[in-house]
């Protein structure tokens, strides 16, 4: 794949996006919003059609030509001087409140404290599909650039105008224009001062270059740091109101089960406000402990379905396809050249099947929304990365026009892709009609585990074909449910058929950091490792004989110098890697593991990475995430999977769900390349995907042991 | 029912509260002291942390009725007005966080084990800090933050000298 290629590969649909019903997309009423703002310059940027059909969720989800003008952020100066940005992407530790916060102070040179993000408020943000799929930086970066640089415009012209002078030879630097022949300079407030003025993006602005940015890519600090470790910012769990109730639904036996009887008097008589409504009971009441002892004196029976077990899972994939059923709608195959002859007529010829296991999110706040209702509108506040889709779900659930639900984001305890759904939004909101007064409500972490949605599990078919000089001549890969993000190979290969097959997932399943691409890089890498030593060839040798886009063979070839790739390891050590691109990033990890085989104790000691996504925006963020991506990344690498049977959650606690801990993190060594000619992308998922591969192959290396599924050692390595 | 008296972050407080629950519901419902969270109601991922008599505790599965009249201290305490605690300043200068939701369970068990041990080994800090759990991977720059909050701390303490 060349640049252009990387360049020209469109978004992806997010195959197993949750979606909502498709949202009106109200034109918000300028003057309305002005006199909300006050006086001061407010600037739109209105979206290309080819961004807004992505950002909008496809053009499937268009209706026609009724659209209104697709807005996609906002910028008020007001005549204080403060700078306020309207977004509706949201904060759950990705850090683009910071990272947003430094696109708009470089354009509108304006110290960063004096900007203020508003993000995911569907009463006051444009809409946005959602945060994620590393979207933020390649797009609203770039969008809040470009709207920045036409509000510093508009002020240089409001200078000129005033002092009558050739624009052309003012200066705009910090939060003030300055006339260096004259000296003269207005602050940004004094210039705005009792105006009120729109202005539209222009559709091209000259940006500052990135060999030049004096505030984007450098390592600013999360520009609200003090407000965590202070304990002072209020997460959506955080959130109250006065009278607010506690809300806490009862959940049935197993999934799917329909309610037969029902008993709630006890609740009743101990002042809880109970709802039944079709398959849903919850209850309202005064304290959080209260709530809970009201829903355990309810008495329901329940019928449930038998349902599959994770023991049969990758035997039940494989035998329950939708094939031509995918909700997406785009092909599910991609074939070039003869694949068949190709694979027959190699020299060697490799067949292998891989295998993820469900996984969950685990993020460490567990859904939580607080609701209230105000005659017929509703406000809720809650964590989700997708606040217009949950404002869809909601008007949908209580059968109101979107534009009588405001859904609010406050900055979340993470989501990695598990928060696209408002189902606590529902809840909450549904108890706080019966109740008439605000309900909050917060998944316990069982509840997280076994209500929320999982990272859909997979089994992937593969078969190499190479010749003995290491070409690889054939491809066939078939992918069942695990999705296909990154499922296509980016090396060279004539010949390739590669599917991706749906299935009726047993468990409700979901978005997930990185996506399929993390199944898919297991898969591949493991499988490119498995060719070489077919061919008897160096992995690293095997992966760039087939490799020809540069920007992958750089990081390969940064990552093997770091890790120092061919030097001597002692007994009991393994070498390996794995890499690839994903949502416009380019990553190379290496590892390094330490095998115990008396106790088959499996430690991954150092992770190199080297990663490249354009432009770096924030460096220091930019090694925090893929720090993070890595030691995410090794719980599901290692150890994570989720067991079931017959409709129940085996393992959906922390005390035996093993997630990554201090005593499990390797020594991690990040190599940045800094790609200044590019356009900056995403860093939130695609470290992840080099990790699983590169740690099996390091296994192999140290073992002989070939594992094919993730999670490789959830206890220990059998050597028998 | 009962009523209890408790001594949180040097104020004392009468709640009404059944004995056995949670100190981590009652400090968050009843004295709006939401800095201290649910992780996971087990004591096993430590974002509820907060200090016993200068002991970290896990407050999700503290009875509110056993620390009655002991000291409490939660991560709002921490900070003296606007200075921030030497540990507080390491997570900053650290940039140890992304969601931040473990940050304040951390910083308290951190505090703790300076207390214990104000020079630990990265052995030392594993060891202790293992029942933490940061789901983002923070983890090898929160051993960094304390291994800062350790020098800071000494050096502050050897220049008063």
């Amino acid at each position: 794949m060349s640049e252009m290629t990387q360049a020209q590969v469109p978004l992806e649909p997010e195959r197993y996006e949750l979606t909502a019903a498709p949202p009106y997309r109200l034109d918000l009423d300028r003057r309305e919003f002005f006199k909300f703002l006050g006086a001061g310059i407010l600037l739109v940027s209105v979206l290309t059609p080819a961004v807004a059909a992505q950002e909008s969720g496809g053009a499937r989800q268009r209706r026609g030509d009724s659209l209104p003008r697709e807005i996609d952020a906002w910028l008020h100066i007001g005549e204080n001087g403060k700078v306020t940005v309207y977004t509706g992407k949201v904060e759950m530790g990705q850090n683009i409140r910071t990272s947003l916060s430094q696109a708009v102070a470089e354009e509108l040179h304006v110290p960063i404290e004096k900007i203020e993000m508003v993000m995911g408020d569907t009463q006051l943000t444009p809409f946005d599909m959602g945060t994620f799929g590393s979207r933020t930086t390649p797009t609203m970066n770039l969008q809040l650039r470009k709207v920045a640089a036409a509000a510093c415009d508009v002020l240089i012209g409001l200078a000129a105008a005033q002092w009558k002078v050739d624009r052309q030879r003012l200066v705009a630097a910090d939060g003030k224009v300055t006339d260096p022949q004259t000296k003269r300079s207005l602050e940004y407030a004094q210039l705005t001062k009792g105006t009120q003025l729109t202005a539209s993006l222009p559709a091209e602005d000259p940006l500052i270059p990135a060999t030049k940015w004096e505030v984007v890519g450098q390592s600013t600090p999360k520009v609200d740091g003090r407000e965590f470790v202070t304990g002072r910012h209020r997460y959506p769990s955080d959130q109250k109101l006065p009278d607010m109730l506690y809300g806490k639904v009862l959940r049935p036996p197993s999934f799917g089960a329909t309610l037969v009887s029902l008993d709630s008097q006890k609740a009743e008589q101990m002042g809880a406000t109970v709802v039944h409504d079709g398959n849903f009971v919850g209850v309202a009441a005064a304290s959080s402990e209260l709530a809970a002892v009201a829903v355990g004196t309810i008495h329901a029976e329940w019928k449930s379905e038998p349902q599959p077990s994770s023991k049969e899972l990758f035997d039940y994939l494989r035998k329950n396809t939708v094939e031509g059923k995918d909700p997406t709608g785009d092909g599910d195959r991609y074939e070039v050249g003869t694949v068949d002859q190709a694979l027959g007529s190699a020299d060697h010829r490799l067949q292998q099947t891989y295998t993820v296991s469900y996984i969950a999110h685990v993020p460490l706040e567990p859904r939580a929304a607080l609701a209230k209702w105000d005659r017929d509108n509703l406000t809720v506040w809650t964590g989700t990365q997708r606040p217009f889709g949950v404002r869809g779900q909601l008007a949908e659930a209580f059968r109101i026009p979107e534009d009588r639900v405001r859904v609010l984001m406050p900055d979340t305890g993470s989501g990695y892709g598990g928060k696209h759904t408002g189902e606590t939004a529902i809840e909450a909101a549904r108890l706080a009609r019966a109740a008439k007064r605000p309900v909050r409500v917060m998944w316990t972490r069982e509840e997280e585990f076994t209500w929320a949605y999982f990272r859909p599990a997979g089994v992937i078919d593969v078969t190499g074909g190479v010749r003995s000089d290491g070409t690889i001549t054939g491809w066939e890969f078939h992918n069942y449910n695990s999705g296909s993000a990154g499922i296509r190979t980016y090396y060279e290969i004539p010949n390739q058929r590669i599917v991706f097959h749906g299935t009726n997932s047993p468990l409700r399943q979901g978005s997930y950091r990185a996506l399929a691409a993390t199944a898919n890089h297991f898969a591949r890498e493991s499988h490119m490792d498995e060719l070489a030593h077919a061919v008897k060839m160096d992995p690293l040798e095997f992966r760039l004989k087939n490799l020809k886009d540069e920007r992958l063979r750089a990081v390969f070839e940064a990552a093997a110098k770091q890790f120092e790739w061919g030097k001597s390891k002692t007994a009991g050590r393994g070498f390996g890697m794995g890499g690839g691109y994903e949502k416009l990033g380019n990553i190379a990890t290496f590892a390094e593991v330490n095998v115990d085989r008396k106790s088959g104790d499996v430690k991954v000691v150092r992770v190199v990475s080297a990663f490249e996504c354009g432009a770096i925006v924030n460096p220091d963020n930019l090694r925090n995430q893929i720090e993070g991506s890595n030691v995410q990344g090794l719980g599901g690498a290692l150890f994570e999977a989720i067991e079931f049977d017959n409709g129940k959650i085996l393992n959906g606690r922390m005390s035996e769900y093993r997630v990554p801990r201090f005593s499990d993190v390797p020594v991690l060594e990040t190599v940045l390349l800094d790609r200044k000619d590019l356009p900056s992308a995403g860093a939130g998922e695609c470290p992840m995907v080099g990790l699983a591969p590169a740690i099996a192959n390091a296994i192999f290396d140290a073992t002989g042991v070939r594992l094919r599924s993730l999670p490789l050692v959830p206890e220990g390595l059998k050597m028998s | 029912m009962a009523t209890i008296r408790l001594a949180v972050n040097g104020k004392s407080y009468t709640v009404d509260a059944d004995p056995q629950t949670s100190l981590l519901s009652v400090l968050r419902e009843q004295l709006d002291l939401t800095g201290s969270k649910y992780g996971c109601g087990e004591g096993q991922c430590g974002a509820c942390t907060v200090l016993i008599d200068g002991k970290a505790q896990r407050s999700c599965v503290t009875k509110v009725g056993a620390v009655a009249q002991r000291q409490i201290t939660t991560i709002e305490g921490l900070a003296n007005g606007e200075h921030l605690h030497p540990v507080q300043e390491a997570f900053l200068d650290a940039g140890a966080m992304q969601c931040g939701y473990c940050t304040s369970g951390m910083i308290m068990s951190a505090v703790a084990l300076l207390k214990r041990n104000p020079a630990p080994k990265e052995s030392e800090i594993i060891d202790f800090m293992d029942g933490n759990i940061c789901r983002c991977g923070t983890y090898p720059r929160i051993v960094a933050a304390i291994q800062k909050a350790a020098t800071a701390t000494s050096a502050a303490k050897g220049a008063g000298r």
